[in-house]
């Protein structure tokens, strides 16, 4: 395949008369650690809601794998391999641990992690990833009981399970301990391995520099950097946007 | 069929002053669902149990419905403090509103219904005003004055709720408390009192209406059902949350009634109003002004 | 594996009712609250799964209900459909009310569905009056054949067995529905519709099944009615007291398991039948009412809920 495995461009959402993301171009290659920073508000999460089309786009386009993805609504997205998780964790309450991880096993991803899994099947390879995201021990709680940090190695971990060529982690970190950040970050850099792109949005400097080959910024909506950690985050634009003028 | 032109006007002129007491009919959903998000779809039963309180007043003291009304509001406005109290304990705290609050709401309405069949029956009920019989001319067309007073009360109960809602602190409070109820608490206002009021309200606005209802058409205890689609109807054509769509959405369902009645017979009424609603449900569900 | 054990041991279940009550059975009364409960335990148990299972408030349960008795009547006034062929149609048509109504309105919020519910209910009874082919007002006759079918002894018993056999069909259904894989995609949609979308789950399809599901089962219970009453008019078969027991039944059995409606319908329904005998049918229909209300403000999970709870207990001690 050539090409980049994600292709956004020229991508504008508005809200009647506010526009939440302006002409905003976004590349991701197979395999890729992007890092997408900005400050609150400037429109990181409305793109990854138009990419993964919970939100649809007014304007630009969206090819994944070189296809459109324009009309296609999320369940079919997740089927082509984009997978997400929420910034603030929605695990399916009602529902343990393990089963939370049977659902996309049992949904999305038979189109390219292999045939129809059975029940059993599913239960199989959801303890595996559970294994490791290293919640195995909490197999068969309800997920609504678990701690922050368990609820969002379970969003990552149901994004996982979706088996995507594409994992965007929406502020997975925020307001975690030292030591938590560590894990998810941990997690995130073994996603390589797989093959699997990832997107990490964030606000916790660190981690992104740690993780990304390459960060992009959007600030009110509008991209005004992207490219090496390093030097976009000493480009006077992005300086300035963070530390105000 | 010969379609005369004041048979036209007159279906016209219905279907306005219809359009009056329907917009007082739906305010209260408006409020209750629109702004508050809580589908009280017990609010026809509220509008059918205020009819029948007028017609005992009436039975007893010979009192006009509309004055009933007025007087009997602060305790319908009691009622709705109360509800709002178990709904909110029982369901929103809970964040358990969507499946719950339906049958709990759907269970009230049910019980409303049964408590006025056993108490009065199934017969029609109807009241004697001193304008029940009188109907002003000008030219053909007829004004009712049956139906001319409920309008004019309905539109300054509606208007001045209008008012109420756009210019007024606590109205603004309710606008608010829908959408951001963080902000009002950290203006020190009790998100949950906002909504607790604003519910009272417009199930006092539903006594009200259950007033002039009794006194534009006779009433048994199942109208609260058909009056159901005809409500929602409204709210949902003229968008949630905004009394001027409520009274535009009552515009057109009391219209499009009255010209059914008229040329196709009163039997297919429900049809029209319920028929709106699925059609608006399905392909405009924001509604024509809607947020 | 689980679940053919169930369907078998349903089908056999049923199958020596039939054949043990037929036999030894007589009395008229028996047959007509026995087939009142069953139609409850049909209605009840295709509500909840809608209701139960995807989350979503069905308020117009006795629409389905008479276009499946209305179906009936269509038929057996058109060509003196026998009742199997009764059945069959009725489930068709309400199925495809049900996926007309769901496709509509189902990428709606759930609150909306549940009003067009209402509003659907209250359109049908209007057209049913209005349609003299069907008798509107004054309502429509079905005389069976003196002769019953299948070597039965009355038309009573025939009918009967007919409605053991179709409880025990929506109970497998059911079931079946609740272990496969759609009810744990429902399970999905009920909890966070949004996250089961983003899970790969496509809602609208589910949601869609469910209806139509829901919708077929509630019009095969209704097909009967015509044929066993003999009789049927729009103010009974589109009364409100049949939605709120289709609520109201689950609700007090417990949504969450296919045994809840089962248990709420038997209960609900006896209570009923005895209140209706010894005191009046309004005040019958004040006590499910509150029932339902008390139920779902104070015990939401219902009777089955006690049960899990009290099982819970046990484990722990």
């Amino acid at each position: 395949m050539t090409g980049p495995l994600l292709a956004a461009t020229g991508v504008t959402k508005h809200f009647g008369g506010f526009y939440a993301l302006e002409q905003v171009d976004f590349e991701v290659g197979a395999g890729e650690r992007v890092g997408l920073i900005g400050p609150n508000g400037s429109g990181k999460s409305t793109l990854v809601n138009c990419i993964t089309g919970t939100l649809r786009n007014d304007d630009g386009a969206i090819l994944f794998e070189g296809r459109d993805l324009a009309g296609l609504r999320p369940h079919r997205r997740i089927r082509l391999g984009i997978a997400r998780s929420f910034q603030i964790p929605r695990p399916f309450a009602a529902m343990t641990v393990l089963d939370n991880l049977r659902i996309p096993l049992l949904y999305a991803a038979h189109t390219h992690g292999g045939l129809w899994r059975t029940e059993d099947q599913a239960g199989d390879e959801a303890m595996d990833i559970l294994g490791q995201f290293g919640l195995e021990a909490k197999a068969r709680e309800m997920s609504g009981g678990l701690t922050q940090v368990d609820l969002r190695k379970l969003e990552l971990a149901r994004a996982m399970a979706a088996r995507p060529k594409l994992l965007i982690s929406d502020e997975a970190m925020a307001g975690l301990s030292s030591n938590e950040i560590d894990e998810i970050l941990a997690i995130l850099l073994g996603m390589k391995e797989r093959g699997i792109a990832v997107v990490m949005i964030e606000h916790i400097m660190r981690a992104v520099m740690r993780f990304s080959e390459r960060v992009a910024v959007l600030v009110a909506g509008r991209k005004i950097a992207d490219g090496d950690p390093g030097e976009v985050m000493r480009n006077p634009e992005v300086e300035r946007a963070y530390l105000g003028e | 069929m010969e379609i005369s032109a004041d048979l036209l006007v007159n279906a016209l002129i219905s279907g306005i002053l219809l359009a009056g007491f329907y917009a007082a009919v739906s305010v209260g959903i408006g409020i209750a669902f629109g702004m508050l998000d809580v589908v009280n779809i017990a609010h026809p039963a509220f509008i059918v149990l205020g009819s029948y309180v007028a017609y005992m007043a009436n039975q007893m003291v010979g009192a006009d419905p509309i004055v009933t009304a007025l007087v009997l509001s602060p305790a319908f406005f009691l009622l709705g403090l109360v509800l709002y109290r178990v709904y909110y304990y029982s369901f929103e705290r809970r964040g358990q509103e969507s499946l719950r609050g339906l049958a709990f709401f759907f269970g009230i309405l049910f019980i409303t219904e049964v408590a006025l069949i056993l108490t009065f029956g199934v017969d029609y009920r109807t009241v004697n005003t001193i304008y029940s019989e009188t109907t002003w001319r000008a030219g053909f067309v007829d004004f009712p004055l049956r139906l001319v007073v409920p309008f004019v009360v309905s539109l300054a109960m509606t208007l001045g709720l209008h008012f109420y809602f756009s210019r007024t602190f606590f109205g603004r409070a309710v606008l608010a408390v829908a959408q951001d109820p963080l902000a009002l608490q950290l203006m020190g206002i009790n998100p949950r009192r906002v909504k607790e009021l604003a519910f009272a309200l417009s199930i006092s606005t539903a006594g009200v209406a259950g007033a002039f209802l009794i006194v534009i058409q006779p009433v048994q205890p199942a109208l609260g059902r058909v009056y159901i689609g005809l409500v929602f109807a409204i709210t949902v054509l003229g968008g949630l949350g905004s009394i001027p769509g409520t009274m535009v959405g009552a515009a057109i369902l009391g219209i499009a009634e009255s010209f059914t009645a008229t040329f196709f017979g009163p039997s297919w009424s429900p049809a029209v109003s319920f028929g709106l609603l699925l059609a608006a449900l399905a392909f405009r569900p924001s509604g024509l002004l809607g947020r | 594996m689980k679940a053919r054990w169930f369907a078998l041991v349903v089908f056999a279940f049923a199958i020596l009712l039939i054949a043990i009550t037929t036999t030894t059975v007589k009395n008229e009364y028996f047959y007509t609250a026995s087939y009142t409960v069953l139609q409850f335990v049909i209605l009840a148990t295709a509500w909840n799964i809608l209701g139960g299972l995807t989350g979503y408030v069905n308020f117009g349960s006795a629409a389905f209900f008479s276009l499946g008795a209305y179906s009936s009547v269509v038929l057996y006034t058109l060509f003196k459909a026998p009742v199997p062929v009764g059945i069959v149609t009725g489930a068709v048509v309400a199925a495809l009310v049900g996926l007309g109504a769901g496709y509509l309105t189902l990428r709606l919020r759930g609150v909306f569905f549940a009003i067009a519910t209402l509003a659907l209910s209250e359109v049908l009874y209007t057209f049913v009056v209005n349609w003299d082919f069907v008798g509107g007002a004054r309502g429509a006759y079905i005389i069976l054949p003196n002769e019953a079918a299948f070597g039965f002894h009355n038309n009573t018993q025939y009918l009967f067995a007919l409605m053991v056999l179709m409880t025990a069909f929506s109970i497998v259904v059911a079931r079946f529905i609740e272990i496969s894989r759609l009810g744990r995609g429902l399970a999905a949609v009920r909890d966070d519709e949004i996250a089961a979308e983003c899970s790969g789950v496509p809602t609208l399809r589910l949601k869609l099944v469910s209806t139509t599901v829901s919708g077929a089962l509630m019009g095969m219970a209704g097909s009967t009615y015509p044929y066993f009453m003999q009789y049927v008019e729009p103010t009974s078969s589109f009364s409100l007291s049949i939605s709120v027991n289709s609520i109201a039944m689950p609700l007090i059995g417990g949504m969450h398991s296919w045994a809840g409606p089962i248990i709420g319908a038997i209960l609900l329904g006896t209570i009923q039948q005895l209140v209706q005998v010894t005191v009046s049918s309004a005040w019958n229909l004040l006590i499910v009412g509150v029932l339902l209300v008390l139920f779902v403000t104070l015990a939401p999970n219902g009777i089955m809920g006690w049960v899990d709870r009290w099982r819970a207990r046990r484990k722990r001690s």
